[in-house]
């Protein structure tokens, strides 16, 4: 159960911080200057071509050595960074260029004139960000950020590999302890597809919120 | 005339590509390049050259039986879930959303440890022909792999078929085509016409999820890195090598794929 609670908060933190990671590469991506936009460019085409395991090894392992040649430097003492911070970030910054280019093509799909109007009422650019482009963009974003969601609470189970503690390690390890193999695994298949259950519910809830007052899918083909 | 044309074009979108900002990042990076192979370690290449070469050919391996095979096993499932009824979409459904709706990871290592540890149990398997097979790792990785790609894949294959219109249907029935022959030489083309695109994706997924057959001992270029990083205590050599080919293998697939694109008649529905 502690591995369920674990694999929550990971894809919950991942997810996160993948949305804060997307929403400035999609602004940079738009907005930015050419060089912003040419090295987003590598950072959404490297890491979307590398598989996730590798990129989690690369991550964690570089990651945490990096943080602690930088405290070192600096003077202070090696920290051990816990799994769960290292997980999120990493996860995190994998999740941050597939919503990179979700939000990026959802910004694209909100018509001109809305973004322009705000404009012409002197709106501020965060003030803009925040009451414009945010929340029209959310019902192009929702489908594609909806799947990211449930990206990330499989791709939870890769750090097992790197000997995080949670739900399909813990059941690794259970099972090894007891030799009731199946019975483990198939539980740990239902916890997961129960997860992902309810999380379409509840997306499916959030979507019609943020559609509401558009034309519905259905009328419109 | 043509040539020449095709010539003047080709520069002129090179000059746009190849900006003043572009040129500065593209050095910076082969300064990195440089840097990384002129200060890490890479005495170790040689020894593992072999190996290497090996684990590559195991990945593109599994990647290709493993695709051909989920698709295969796709078409049913999409059109079980597209036009059967309900007796027969109904399982298929459960079995893409079960297969989607649980880790890769999981379902490898259940397939592997948990109907691997079943087998031995039972005298009469260990005595079949299939014993030797069952006692290794990749046919679990392949069935795997094979399911995933198919769970996924049922589900796009769903959506092609739904979107051909009827009336291409209707029309080859029209000509006297048998149901068969409408679904061979109508329906099947145009709903893979439609998958291709997503087709292109779910392969490029798929490689990315082969490495996960090493969990289970199975030794692609993946499980190939890992000992070489166990050997050598390296950390970020044979890892960024292996992400460099994973990249080459997408780039190259990414490629085929779209000249493969490229070759299908463009006007449909």
């Amino acid at each position: 159960m502690v591995g369920l609670l674990h694999t929550i908060e990971i894809a919950i933190g991942a997810t996160c911080l993948g949305l804060l990671i997307g929403i400035g590469g999609a602004y940079g991506k738009l907005y930015g200057g050419p060089v912003v936009r040419d090295l987003l460019a590598v950072y959404t085409t490297v890491v979307r071509a590398v598989p996730e395991l590798v990129l989690i090894l690369l991550l964690y392992y570089a990651g945490t050595d990096l943080i602690n040649q930088v405290l070192a430097a600096v003077g202070y003492q090696r920290i051990d960074i816990s799994g769960l911070a290292a997980g999120i970030a990493v996860l995190g910054f994998v999740q941050g260029a597939y919503s990179t280019e979700v939000i990026r093509g959802a910004i694209l799909a909100i018509p001109q004139g809305q973004i322009e109007a705000a404009r012409a009422y002197g709106m501020s650019p965060g003030l803009l960000l925040r009451r414009i482009t945010l929340p029209a963009m959310l019902p192009f974003a929702i489908p594609g950020l909806a799947n990211l969601w449930l990206i990330a609470t499989k791709d939870t189970a890769l750090l097992a590999v790197v000997g995080f503690y949670e739900l399909t390690l813990a059941t690794r390890q259970a099972a090894g302890v007891t030799k009731a193999y199946l019975t483990f695994y198939l539980a740990a298949g239902a916890i997961y597809l129960l997860v992902t259950l309810v999380s379409n519910l509840i997306i499916g809830r959030i979507e019609a919120r943020a559609r509401r007052g558009m034309p519905s899918l259905k009328e419109a083909r | 005339m043509a040539g020449e044309a095709a010539i003047i074009n080709a520069a002129a979108r090179t000059s746009l590509w190849l900006q003043p900002h572009r040129i500065v990042l593209i050095l910076i990076a082969l300064g990195l390049v440089l840097a990384a192979a002129f200060f890490m370690r890479w005495d170790w290449l040689p020894q593992y050259y072999a190996a290497g070469l090996l684990g590559i050919w195991r990945a593109l391996w599994i990647l290709a039986v493993t695709c051909v095979l989920g698709f295969l096993l796709a078409v049913p499932l999409g059109l079980a879930q597209a036009a059967g009824p309900f007796w027969f979409a109904a399982p298929a459904k459960v079995f893409c959303t079960i297969i989607r709706g649980t880790p890769l990871l999981l379902q490898l290592w259940l397939l592997y440890y948990g109907l691997g540890s079943l087998f031995p149990q039972y005298p009469w398997i260990r005595e079949s022909w299939m014993w030797p097979y069952l006692r290794q790792a990749w046919p679990y990785g392949v069935l795997a792999l094979t399911l995933s790609f198919a769970g996924y894949e049922g589900e796009v294959m769903r959506g092609a078929f739904a979107g051909v219109p009827k009336g291409q249907i209707e029309a080859a029935r029209a000509f006297g085509m048998s149901r068969w022959k409408a679904f061979r030489r109508i329906w099947l083309p145009q709903a893979f016409y439609r998958a291709l695109p997503t087709l292109t994706g779910e392969t490029v997924l798929q490689l990315k999820s082969t490495p996960l057959v090493a969990t289970i001992s199975v030794i692609d270029i993946f499980a190939v890195s890992s000992k070489v990083r166990q050997d050598t205590y390296l950390t970020y050599e044979p890892l960024l090598l292996l992400a460099l080919i994973y990249m080459a293998i997408t780039g190259i697939l990414v490629f085929a794929f779209g000249r493969i694109e490229a070759r299908i008649p463009n006007k449909i529905g």
